[in-house]
C-alpha cells in the first residue's frame, strides 16, 4: 500500500487538508459511542475511498484487518466479566473458573473491533491518497532533516527491498542453491547491509551536488522559500472544512452526549432520532467534499 | 572564458596506494561539448568528481593543485556551493532521485538554494519542459522506468539552469533507446541553451558526432586532448580499445581521416567510390525461408538439445502477459544472443532456463545444470574474502587465482563479474547451460572482448552458452546465433550475420556503414579490401 496519484478531489487537495481530513475521520471513528454511528463511519469512509480511486487497496487493508476485530470481539466477551444479560454458559474453565458470555460484553468487543478498523481504514485512506512529499514539505518548516530523513525513507525502502529480492535471487542461482541455516541467512543479511551502505553512499553524494548543505547556510526553516506558493483550491478549503466540521461535531456530541451508547451493565442507546441525525451529520460531512469533481485531474 | 579548470591535479582516495588523477590540468571553455574517453579506473569519474567538489570534500583522501569551477575553488568551496554553477549526473538513476514524486525532486535543489516559491515554481516548470518530462511531474519517482529516472535526475541537475554540467556513464545503466534519447538531450542542451557538457562515456559512438573535444585519460593521465578526429587518429595508434567501430573499420582499411560518425564515414565512402549500397550488393543472400526444417529435424534438435522451452508462456497475476508461446532450441556447444528492447522479456526468458520462475503454460527441459548470472554481479557477494567465494579452481578459471585475499566489494566491476561467474560455475557437475543477463552493461571495449573470449571458451567446453545483452556490437563479437524478442516471443532467430545486418536499431555499426555486408570492423575492412582488388584489374 502505497501513495497512487489518482484524479481526485481528495488526491487534489494539499496534503495538509487531506492528511487533517483522515485524521478527523479517524478521532471521530475514536470518539463515537454508538455501534450504529460507528458503521456508518466505517461506510462513509469506504465510499471516501472509492470516491478517491483507491477503494480496492483500502478495502484490502480492511478484508485484512476484518479478523483481527473479530479475535478482539472474541477475547473481550470471553475475558470481561461485565453485563448482565447472559448469552451461553461455559462453566468452570481453569484457571479462569467460571465463565459466563454476555451480550453487553459481545457488544462492547464488537465495537471495539470496529473502531480499531474504522481507523485502520482512515489510515490506509491517508496513505494511499495523501502525498508524502507534499506533507514533508510542509514538515520541513519545522524540522528539515527529519522531513527529508522521513522522505528517504519512504524513497528508499522500496529500492532496498527490491535489492534484497534480487540478492536472494542471485543467491538461488549458487550451484549448491546458497546453503541454508543461520549462516546462510546472516551472509544473506550481511549482503543486503553492504548493499545498503553503498546505496546510502551514493545518496549522500547526490544530496551534496542537489545543494543540500547549502540549505543550512541559505534557506531557514520558516524563511520564504519555504513557504508554499500554491493559493488554496476549492478541494482544499473543502476538506479542511469538513475536517473541522467532523472533529467539532464529534466534539460536541462527546461533550453533551448526543447519540451516546452505554453498554455495561445493560445495553442502553440515545433515541434513534438522535443517533441518526448524529450518523447522517457525520456521514454528510465526510462525503461532501468528495462531490466536486472540478479540477481533479492530476 | 573557461567554466572548469584543473591545474596539476594529483589525487589519491583515502586508503588507496595508487593515485587516481596524476598531474592532471585542462580547461573546458563555455558551450564546450567535451566528452572523456579511457579504460575502466582510468580516472574520469574521479575527475567529474573533483570538478562536483566532491574530491576531496565527500571522499576524502590526499588531493593537490587547483580545480576553478567558475570563480570557485573547490578547496574552499564544497559540492553545495559548486552546485550552483554545475550541475551533476552519475551512473545509477536509484540512487540520484531522492524524493518520491517528480516535482518534488526537481523543486529540491532550488529549495536548497533558498529559491523564492515563484522562482521554484518557475525551474521545475522550465526544466521539465526542457528535458521533456512535463507529463512526469506528478508521477511517483517509484513508477518511473530508468530512462525516464535518469531524465529526471537530469532535470534535478539543471533545475537551478548551471552553465555546466557534469555527466558519469549516465547511459551505463540504461537501454540503448533510453541511451540515445540521453545523449540527444545533452546535444539539444548544448546546441541551443549552450549548457556546457563534460561526458564521460564508454560507448564514445553514440556522442563523438556531437563533440566538440576528447580527453582520454589513460592510469588517471591526460593522455590526449583533442577533436574527435584527431582523437580517434590517436587512439588507432596509442588506444586501439577506445576506437569506435567506424574508425577501427577505416583504421583497418587503411583509409584517413578516421570518421566520427556512421554519416561521416558513409560519406568518406562513397567519396571514395564504395558506396555501402555498392557494398551491400556483396552482401550474401539471406537463406530462403523456403529451407525451414523438417518437423523430425525439429524434433531431433529438441531431443539433443542443452536447453529446450516449449511452447513457455509468463504471465502475471494481475498483469500483463511477459512470454508468449516462446519456442526455444540452444544445442551443446552454441553461443546465442538473446536480444530485444526492454520488457521484451529476455530476463523473464533466462529466470525461467534457471528454474527461477515456474511458466505458466508450456515446459522448459534442460541436459544438466543452468547457471545464471544475473544483471548486477555484486549481489553474489556474500563472503569477507574472495577465496571464500568460490573454489581455487573456479578463480584460477576466470584470472582471479592472484587477488585471493581481496575483499569481493573492493574488486572492480570487471572483476567482480568473473567472480560472479566463477560463483555460479564453481561445482563438480559443469553446467549443460550458462545464461547470462546484460553482462556488458557499463563495461569497457577491453572487458567486454574479455567477456566474448571466456563465453567462447565455455561454449568450446560443450555448455550451450545464451547472453541477453542491448548490444549489437559485442553480440556480433561473441555470438553466432541471435534470437530478436518482441512482445514475449521470438521475431527472429538465425545466424549473427543475418538478424543483424538488416536491421536498422539492432545492427552493428560496421553493419550500417556497408549496408549489412559486414558486422564487425575487420570483416568489413576485409570487404573494402575484397572490393579495391576486384575493382583494381577492372580500371
Amino acid at each position: 500500500m502505497r501513495y497512487v496519484r489518482r484524479a481526485s478531489p481528495l488526491h487534489a487537495a494539499r496534503a495538509a487538508a487531506g492528511a487533517l481530513w483522515c485524521c478527523a475521520a479517524g478521532a471521530a471513528a475514536l470518539t463515537a459511542q454508538h455501534p450504529v454511528v460507528l458503521c456508518a463511519l466505517t461506510a462513509a469512509i469506504l465510499a471516501s475511498a472509492c470516491a478517491s480511486g483507491v477503494g480496492r487497496e483500502v478495502a484490502r487493508i480492511g478484508a485484512w484487518m476484518a479478523p483481527w476485530a473479530l479475535v478482539i470481539a472474541l477475547i473481550n466477551v470471553l475475558v470481561v466479566r461485565e453485563g448482565l444479560t447472559v448469552i451461553a454458559r461455559l462453566g468452570g474453565v481453569p484457571p479462569f473458573g467460571q465463565i459466563d458470555l454476555t451480550l453487553e460484553g459481545l457488544v462492547y468487543g464488537l465495537m471495539f473491533g470496529l473502531r480499531l478498523l474504522t481507523v485502520t481504514l482512515a489510515f490506509s485512506l491517508f496513505a494511499c491518497a495523501v502525498d508524502p512529499d507534499d506533507l514533508l514539505r510542509g514538515m520541513r518548516r519545522l524540522s528539515l532533516r527529519s522531513a527529508l530523513g522521513a522522505t528517504l525513507a519512504v524513497r528508499l525502502v522500496p529500492v532496498l527491498a527490491a535489492d534484497a529480492r534480487r540478492i536472494d535471487e542471485a543467491r538461488r542461482c549458487r550451484p549448491d542453491g546458497g546453503g541454508g541455516g543461520v549462516r546462510a541467512r546472516m551472509a544473506l543479511l550481511r549482503s543486503v547491509a553492504s548493499n545498503a551502505l553503498d546505496r546510502a553512499l551514493d545518496v549522500a553524494a547526490t544530496l551534496e551536488v542537489r545543494g543540500f548543505g547549502a540549505a543550512r547556510s541559505r534557506a531557514r526553516p520558516g524563511s520564504d522559500a519555504y513557504r508554499s506558493l500554491r493559493p488554496w483550491s476549492r478541494h482544499d478549503i473543502a476538506f479542511a472544512v469538513s475536517a473541522l466540521a467532523v472533529a467539532g461535531i464529534a466534539v460536541a456530541a462527546g461533550l453533551t452526549g448526543f447519540g451516546g451508547f452505554e453498554t455495561y451493565p445493560l445495553l442502553d442507546g440515545a433515541p434513534p432520532a438522535q443517533v441518526l441525525a448524529l450518523a447522517g451529520a457525520l456521514v454528510a460531512a465526510l462525503l461532501l467534499p468528495h462531490i466536486d469533481r472540478r479540477g481533479v485531474e492530476p | 572564458m573557461s567554466l572548469l579548470r584543473l591545474e596539476d591535479v594529483t589525487y589519491t582516495y583515502a586508503g588507496a596506494r595508487e593515485p587516481s588523477l596524476r598531474r592532471v590540468s585542462l580547461e573546458v571553455g563555455e558551450g564546450e561539448f567535451v566528452v572523456l574517453a579511457g579504460a575502466s579506473a582510468s580516472g574520469k569519474s574521479t575527475l567529474l568528481r573533483a570538478a562536483a567538489g566532491l574530491v576531496p570534500h565527500f571522499h576524502g583522501g590526499a588531493f593537490s593543485g587547483r580545480v576553478l569551477v567558475g570563480d570557485l575553488d573547490t578547496r574552499a568551496h564544497g559540492p553545495a556551493d559548486i552546485s550552483t554553477v554545475a550541475g551533476s549526473l552519475f551512473q545509477d538513476p536509484e540512487t540520484q532521485v531522492v524524493l518520491t514524486t517528480v516535482r518534488a525532486e526537481l523543486a529540491f535543489p532550488l529549495e536548497n538554494r533558498g529559491h523564492s516559491p515563484a522562482e521554484v515554481a518557475r525551474g521545475v516548470e522550465e526544466a521539465a519542459l526542457a528535458l521533456g518530462i512535463a507529463h512526469l511531474l506528478d508521477r511517483p519517482t517509484s513508477e518511473l522506468s530508468g530512462g525516464e529516472l535518469q531524465r529526471v535526475a537530469l532535470g534535478a541537475a539543471l533545475a537551478g539552469r548551471p552553465p555546466l554540467v557534469l555527466l558519469d556513464e549516465p547511459t551505463s545503466q540504461l537501454d540503448p533507446v533510453a541511451g540515445d534519447e540521453l545523449i540527444w538531450l545533452l546535444r539539444r542542451l548544448n546546441e541551443e541553451w549552450g549548457t556546457t557538457i563534460v561526458l564521460a562515456e564508454h560507448r564514445l559512438e553514440r556522442c563523438l558526432a556531437a563533440a566538440d573535444r576528447v580527453v582520454a585519460l589513460v592510469d588517471g593521465r591526460v593522455a590526449c586532448d583533442a577533436p574527435p578526429r584527431d582523437f580517434l587518429a590517436w587512439a588507432g595508434t596509442h588506444a586501439p580499445s577506445l576506437q569506435t567501430p567506424a574508425a577501427r573499420l577505416f583504421s583497418l582499411a587503411g583509409l584517413t581521416p578516421p570518421p566520427t560518425g556512421v554519416k561521416d564515414a558513409r560519406a568518406a565512402l562513397r567519396a571514395a567510390g564504395r558506396d555501402a549500397r555498392a557494398l551491400a550488393a556483396a552482401r550474401p543472400d539471406a537463406p530462403d525461408p523456403g529451407d525451414r526444417p523438417s518437423r523430425r529435424e525439429r524434433r531431433r534438435r529438441r531431443r539433443e538439445a542443452a536447453l529446450s522451452l516449449e511452447g513457455v508462456w509468463h504471465e502475471r497475476r494481475g498483469g500483463r502477459t511477459v512470454l508468449r508461446g516462446v519456442d526455444l532450441q540452444l544445442a551443446p556447444g552454441e553461443l546465442v544472443a538473446l536480444m530485444g528492447r526492454n520488457g521484451a522479456g529476455k530476463s523473464t526468458l533466462l529466470r525461467h532456463a534457471a528454474g527461477l520462475m515456474d511458466p505458466t503454460r508450456g515446459r522448459v527441459r534442460a541436459r544438466g545444470r543452468v547457471a545464471l548470472l544475473l544483471q548486477h554481479p555484486g549481489d553474489y557477494l556474500l563472503a569477507e574474502r574472495v577465496d571464500d567465494e568460490a573454489s581455487p579452481e573456479a578463480l584460477a578459471a576466470v584470472g582471479l587465482a592472484d587477488l585471493t585475499d581481496r575483499h569481493p566489494r573492493d574488486l572492480s566491476g570487471g572483476q567482480r563479474q568473473r567472480l560472479a561467474l566463477a560463483i555460479v560455475l564453481d561445482s563438480p557437475e559443469p553446467p549443460a547451460v550458462v545464461a547470462l543477463d546484460e553482462p556488458t552493461r557499463g563495461m569497457d571495449r577491453a572487458t567486454k572482448a574479455e567477456l566474448a573470449a571466456r563465453l567462447r571458451a565455455l561454449a568450446a567446453g560443450g555448455a550451450a552458452v545464451i547472453v541477453a545483452t542491448h548490444d549489437p556490437e559485442f553480440a556480433a563479437e561473441a555470438a553466432e546465433r541471435v534470437v530478436l524478442l518482441a512482445d514475449g516471443r521470438p521475431v527472429a532467430d538465425g545466424p549473427a550475420a543475418e538478424v543483424l545486418a538488416g536491421g536498422w536499431y539492432f545492427a552493428t555499426e560496421t553493419a550500417r556503414i556497408t549496408g549489412g555486408a559486414a558486422l564487425l570492423p575487420a570483416d568489413g575492412a576485409a570487404l573494402l579490401g575484397r572490393r579495391q582488388r576486384e575493382e583494381a584489374p577492372a580500371r
